[in-house]
């Protein structure tokens, strides 16, 4: 193969990567920058803004080492340092579960996700048909329908199947199963992708008797990783955040995600519960923190799929 | 190649449309088969006072969210690209609460905004403003959800740093020799050039401002619970509670359908009004 699939760039974010490797260049003094004082300025501003943006962070993980009662007061620095309610909240809440729950869902959802939107994109770009081009156009209306319009009939789906004496409307399967069927973000982003491989490699493939799944998997796949890394974590990302659906479809506690057990949480020890804000705003901590490690594990990927789809 | 995705879209998007449309002809709780009852889902949708204000908490809270969002995202893409080294750990730590948007965010801001312990409000008080109840006061509600939703904007900024960088430095050199003070060419350059980018999170950011509901149930609403502040019902929390917790899955759908209406009809008036003001390259 001519490429290594490490050395692709994403095609479409290069051209919005490039320019920032070129910082301090002499392309970029043209560019209408204020000088001396004016950098010291913007720097002030931006240092300011910056600490106002984190300071919600910093404070959350402060009340969480908080002494129960002093979760509020107002200084930033806990004293003492309690670092019980990382140990409590285990017994508190079947929290380990949750974590467990939220990973697998989220998991099973972006690798569906991908590998049936990349099929569906490779479809878009490697098959000629007539209308093609008129049902790539239906792919991305569908991207305009609010959710709230098909809920109500998805939920009834769901309902409606029956497995070995389970509702499947009661499992976690809805949270994830829907996502085989390949998502339109997606298969915009994919397809994009897909349309800056040298489609002679297709044809010398083709030419070598390789059938289309072939190709879209020994070739395609392999040299679109940066690409699919990225739909991952994104879905990854809105699996692990969602409300919405945990909320329609789980009633038993042991089977909740993350965020459907924080608002129960939330509801039983906080508002109208027994007020233990402690405990809360540790399981808050909880929550936030795999999904900032993957953040920086994977920025690049975060960053270029924005620039490029400018995802939610 | 496209059949998982021809599947999908009869089974979960085609599909569903039709029944959801059907429903909301419907008298229907899941545990009865649905009985027809003609447009009256649709007659109580312009009479139901509840729904009323959830609109107008809805629109409220978009006509402050879109236009804030996208002046200080700017704002702050703009500081960015004035600087040449460190910007990109700059546009991370401002990306970084979008990622976490959530149950978590709700719960934090609920503390934030805490009249009395808030530090919105003891920041207030350092300026000697008298910070006002932005979670207890039905006028000051819905900007303190504002405010919260601001904090996650970071990926607008992340659009249009992307943007601005893309700009050609041709162009400022050209405005430069020709004599153009900073502000000319950040209305005649900048906005132009990336007026794309602008009307594109216009309207990512007003469907999104006008489906809001993850962090706002989780500050303000808990289970089937009455009495909850209504300042706070947005449009989907309260098709939510209609359709999963009151199961009027008819009304519930003809509520969908208005929403649907109301955000191709948003963005198609944002479209029209794009066409006098975006600039394309390479079209005349």
């Amino acid at each position: 193969m001519a490429v290594a699939p490490e050395s692709r760039p994403l095609p479409v974010p290069r051209v919005a990567e490039k320019p920032m490797e070129r910082t301090g260049d002499a392309a970029q003094s043209a560019r209408p920058r204020m000088g001396g004082n004016g950098q010291i300025l913007v720097w002030a501003l931006l240092v300011i803004l910056v600490l106002a943006f984190l300071y919600p962070f910093v404070w959350l993980i402060s009340a969480s080492l908080k002494p129960q009662g002093e979760t509020f007061s107002p200084s930033l620095l806990p004293q003492p340092l309690v670092w019980r309610h990382y140990v409590e909240i285990w017994s508190a809440a079947p929290a380990l579960r949750w974590f467990f729950n939220s990973a697998l869902v989220g998991i099973l959802a972006s690798v569906a996700v991908v590998f049936s939107s990349a099929l569906v994109a490779f479809g878009f770009v490697y098959q000629r048909f007539p209308g093609r081009d008129a049902l790539f156009g239906l792919v991305i209306a569908t991207l305009m329908l609010p959710q709230a319009v098909v809920m109500v009939p998805k939920f009834l789906i769901w309902h409606s199947i029956q497995i070995g004496g389970t509702n499947l409307a009661a499992t976690q399967v809805p949270l994830w199963a829907g996502n085989l069927f390949a998502s339109p973000i997606y298969i915009f982003l994919l397809r994009q992708f897909f349309l800056g491989l040298p489609r002679d490699l297709f044809e010398a493939a083709k030419v070598d008797g390789a059938n289309p799944l072939r190709i879209w998997w020994s070739i395609v796949l392999p040299l679109s990783k940066p690409a699919l890394v990225a739909v991952g974590i994104f879905e990854f990302k809105s699996s692990w955040t969602d409300l919405m659906a945990p909320l329609i479809y789980l009633q038993n506690r042991n089977l909740f995600t993350l965020p459907l057990g924080l608002k129960a949480f939330v509801d039983e020890f906080g508002k109208g519960g027994i007020q233990r804000w402690d405990l809360v705003m540790t399981a808050s901590v909880l929550f936030t923190i795999p999904m900032l490690i993957i953040f920086f594990l994977a920025q690049k990927h975060f960053i270029r799929g924005i620039a490029t789809t400018g995802m939610k | 190649m496209l059949s998982p995705w021809i599947f999908g879209f009869l089974i979960f998007t085609l599909g569903p449309m039709i029944v959801s449309l059907a429903l909301s002809f419907t008298r229907y709780d899941v545990i009865n088969p649905p009985e027809f009852i003609g447009f009256k889902n649709w007659a109580l949708l312009f009479s139901d006072p509840l729904l009323l204000k959830s609109l107008q908490n809805t629109f409220f809270f978009a006509a402050l969210h879109v236009p804030f969002a996208i002046a200080i995202a700017l704002a702050l893409a703009l500081l960015l690209d004035q600087i040449s080294r460190g910007a990109g750990l700059f546009r991370t730590v401002f990306y970084l609460p979008s990622i976490t948007r959530a149950v978590a965010t709700g719960i934090l801001w609920l503390w934030l905004l805490n009249p009395q312990v808030g530090i919105v409000n003891q920041f207030l008080h350092l300026l000697h403003i008298p910070g006002p109840g932005w979670t207890t006061d039905p006028n000051w509600i819905k900007p303190g959800i504002v405010l919260m939703s601001l904090w996650g904007l970071g990926n607008t900024v992340v659009i249009y740093f992307a943007a601005l960088r893309q700009v050609p430095n041709e162009l400022y050199e050209a405005a430069r020799v020709d004599g153009a003070k900073p502000w000319a060419q950040f209305f005649r350059i900048t906005v132009p050039m990336i007026s794309g980018t602008l009307f594109y999170t216009l309207v990512i950011n007003t469907i999104f401002a006008l489906q809001y509901f993850t962090e706002v149930y989780t500050m303000f609403f808990r289970g089937q619970e009455s009495g909850v502040s209504e300042d706070a019902l947005f449009y989907v929390i309260y098709l939510f509670r209609q359709s999963f917790e009151y199961f009027h899955m008819g009304y519930a759908s003809a509520m969908a359908w208005l929403l649907f209406a109301i955000i191709v009809v948003v963005t198609l008036v944002q479209v029209g009004f794009s066409r006098k003001f975006v600039y394309y390259e390479g079209a005349s």
